[in-house]
């Protein structure tokens, strides 16, 4: 039997540690905030003085000061369009089929648990399986092509689940009126689901390219060149047809891995260059993250079934 | 002349019959090309997970025809690119749980905490904010993380343990569980939050505070999902190749010492593959075998989270 100024003693005191337990909470919250500005704060101090107009416009060289990300910004530019045409498309035409199409057969059931499943495979993994199937199996080489296919391959379930989703938060009334005013299957999402979800799918696509952009590790793996000086094959050319592919076959280097180049020089002034190509590549993704987010919020709003 | 007329108005009307149902039956057939083709895209994400599981095998056979498998697991020195080389995985492997070890200390009190706080404490509107500038952390690339392993936590820590080396899997471990404290913390969360109302209103009917609910009721009704958090951060953790490929060094080496520098499995594909080396060589197939460890290291943690998920799932 506890007395009852017991009582009122563990009372007070389970009170107590509840309100330290808040504090607790709110600090671990922060630590999180605290690494993200300390990161800002560290890349701004080495790298700001480093990004000038010359910065954008040199290609890496041996001397520190005259280096460049001309080439890595060119080949980010490049691979991303590769990666936005294959993985939109392909992501969105899935997420439609699954949630408007799919039967309910064990076949659905395995794509659907095989997509949730390699949301989980480390991306170093895809960056092996893009090098001996895309590089040496299909011949594509060490190229724009290949990277660009191998982050679109590592967005796609980001983009699938994101499409489903949003798909599936347009309420089934809406299909009903246009198949009721005798609208195909197709009609119906292409005119009334695919609009209405169309803020949840551009923040899955955006999200997921901004993953992208800082994919390092499995660009290595196939075989991005660390130091290049040269530019791929510009697309548009001055003489019939007027429009050129030789760029998708070309050698590249991107933003993160002229980064890593830079960060694993035992130099000093290499590590200026390194911090502030790491200044501008979280400047994107958090400009694109930001971006991403306005919209969840602005579409969450503005429809109201 | 009026005979003629009907005639000409119901042929044309015959016409128009006639083209209605080509139509229809264009429009099916578009119909079914455009399901097919989104039937492909979906099908694709098998074609890629059988990609990944075939040339992972397919490359780690054969490495695994010139070295024994026993070898492979036992032997305790990775030297693949020197002169006589050796191929015992273990180095790598201690290296991988040594920085996955300490970025799970990181991050499982950290997110768990986090969790409760946001799905227990925190108001809507303090929610709102605070959830997605955390989940920043998981956006930022992860080789600025690596960037700020070596050149700010390490020579932070190197402050209080002078005896640090440049290269260190501590360093690296403690900002890997930093990055991955949001997937940690946002799907304990969402385990949080679908438990029931009713559970937590019985909890503070019997006088328990939003603590002792916490951690006596809702950790334990959860707990399935929070173990999918942690079992998602470990594959995270494992995973992570940049950060260790800059600040953990290189060198393969057969410790569990913290403090020492260590390749992890994932730096040492990277480190083969910055060479430029032949294709099929050994190296070269070596790699592949270090990602089927890899894999089967996640799948492994994966199998156990599913059966203690199974074990310890709760049915409202």
């Amino acid at each position: 039997m506890v007395e009852p100024e017991n009582i009122e003693k563990r009372l007070s005191n389970n009170r107590r540690f509840d309100t330290i337990f808040a504090v607790i909470g709110l600090i671990s919250t922060f630590v999180g905030m605290i690494t993200l500005a300390a990161l800002l704060f560290d890349l701004s101090t080495d790298g700001l003085g480093r990004i000038s107009f010359q910065f954008f416009t040199s290609f890496p060289s041996r001397f520190a000061s005259q280096a460049g990300i001309l080439s890595a910004w060119v080949g980010t530019t490049l691979v991303m369009i590769v990666t936005a045409l294959t993985a939109i498309p392909m992501g969105v035409g899935a997420g439609v089929y699954l949630e408007e199409y799919a039967p309910k057969n064990w076949f659905t059931g395995l794509i659907e648990i095989n997509i949730a499943n390699l949301a989980g495979v480390p991306s170093i993994v895809y960056g092996l399986m893009a090098l001996g199937l895309f590089v040496y199996q299909f011949k594509f080489g060490q190229s724009i092509l290949s990277a660009g296919l191998t982050l679109a391959l590592l967005i796609l379930p980001i983009v699938i689940v994101a499409t489903r989703e949003s798909i599936r938060a347009v309420p089934s009334s809406m299909r009903e009126a246009a198949y009721a005013l005798g609208a195909t299957k197709w009609q119906t999402t292409r005119d009334h689901v695919l609009p209405y979800s169309m803020g949840g799918i551009l923040t899955g696509v955006i999200i997921s390219l901004s993953r992208a952009i800082g994919e390092t590790a499995p660009l290595i793996t196939i075989g991005a060149l660390t130091f290049i000086a040269f530019l791929p094959d510009p697309p548009i050319k001055g003489e019939f047809p007027f429009v050129s592919f030789d760029w998708l076959w070309s050698p590249f280097s991107v933003m993160p891995i002229q980064m890593f180049n830079w960060v694993s020089r035992p130099q000093q002034e290499f590590h200026l260059n390194a911090a502030a190509t790491g200044l501008i590549l979280m400047v994107m993704t958090l400009l694109m993250n930001g971006v991403a987010i306005y919209f969840r919020y602005r579409f969450r709003k503005r429809i109201k079934w | 002349m009026e005979t003629h007329h009907a005639d000409a108005g119901y042929l044309a009307a015959q016409a128009r019959i006639r083209a209605i149902s080509v139509g229809l039956t264009v429009q099916k057939v578009r119909e079914r090309f455009i399901e097919f083709l989104m039937f492909l895209c979906a099908a694709s994400s098998i074609a890629i997970t059988c990609g990944i599981v075939w040339v992972l095998l397919a490359e780690s056979w054969h490495f695994f025809r010139n070295i024994s498998l026993v070898d492979f697991l036992t032997d305790t020195q990775w030297t693949v690119l020197f002169e006589n080389p050796r191929y015992g995985i273990m180095p790598l492997v201690t290296g991988t749980l040594v920085t996955s070890g300490i970025a799970l200390l990181v991050a499982l009190p950290l997110g768990t905490t986090i969790a409760i706080y946001l799905s227990e404490y925190a108001n809507a509107r303090v929610r709102e904010i605070l959830k997605p500038v955390l989940e920043l952390l998981s956006a930022v690339p992860t080789v600025v993380f690596g960037y700020f392993a070596l050149l700010f936590i390490t020579p932070l820590l190197q402050q209080i343990l002078p005896d640090l080396p440049g290269f260190n899997m501590l360093s690296a471990g403690i900002v890997i569980g930093i990055m991955i404290i949001p997937y940690v913390s946002s799907l304990s969360e969402d385990a949080m939050k679908a438990v029931p109302v009713h559970i937590r209103e019985g909890s503070y009917a019997m006088g328990a505070t939003r603590f002792q609910t916490a951690i006596r009721v809702l950790i334990p009704s959860a707990f399935s999902g929070i173990a999918s958090a942690y079992v998602l951060g470990f594959s995270r953790a494992v995973g992570e190749t940049m950060v260790v490929a800059v600040a953990a060094g290189t060198q393969p080496n057969l410790t569990l010492n913290p403090m020492e520098g260590a390749a992890t499995i994932t730096a040492y594909i990277v480190q083969v593959s910055l060479g430029d080396l032949p294709h099929g060589s050994v190296a070269y197939q070596s790699i592949f075998a270090a990602g089927l460890t890899l894999m089967c290291m996640t799948l492994v943690f994966n199998i156990a989270g599913y059966l203690l998920r199974k074990r310890y799932r709760e049915i409202y």
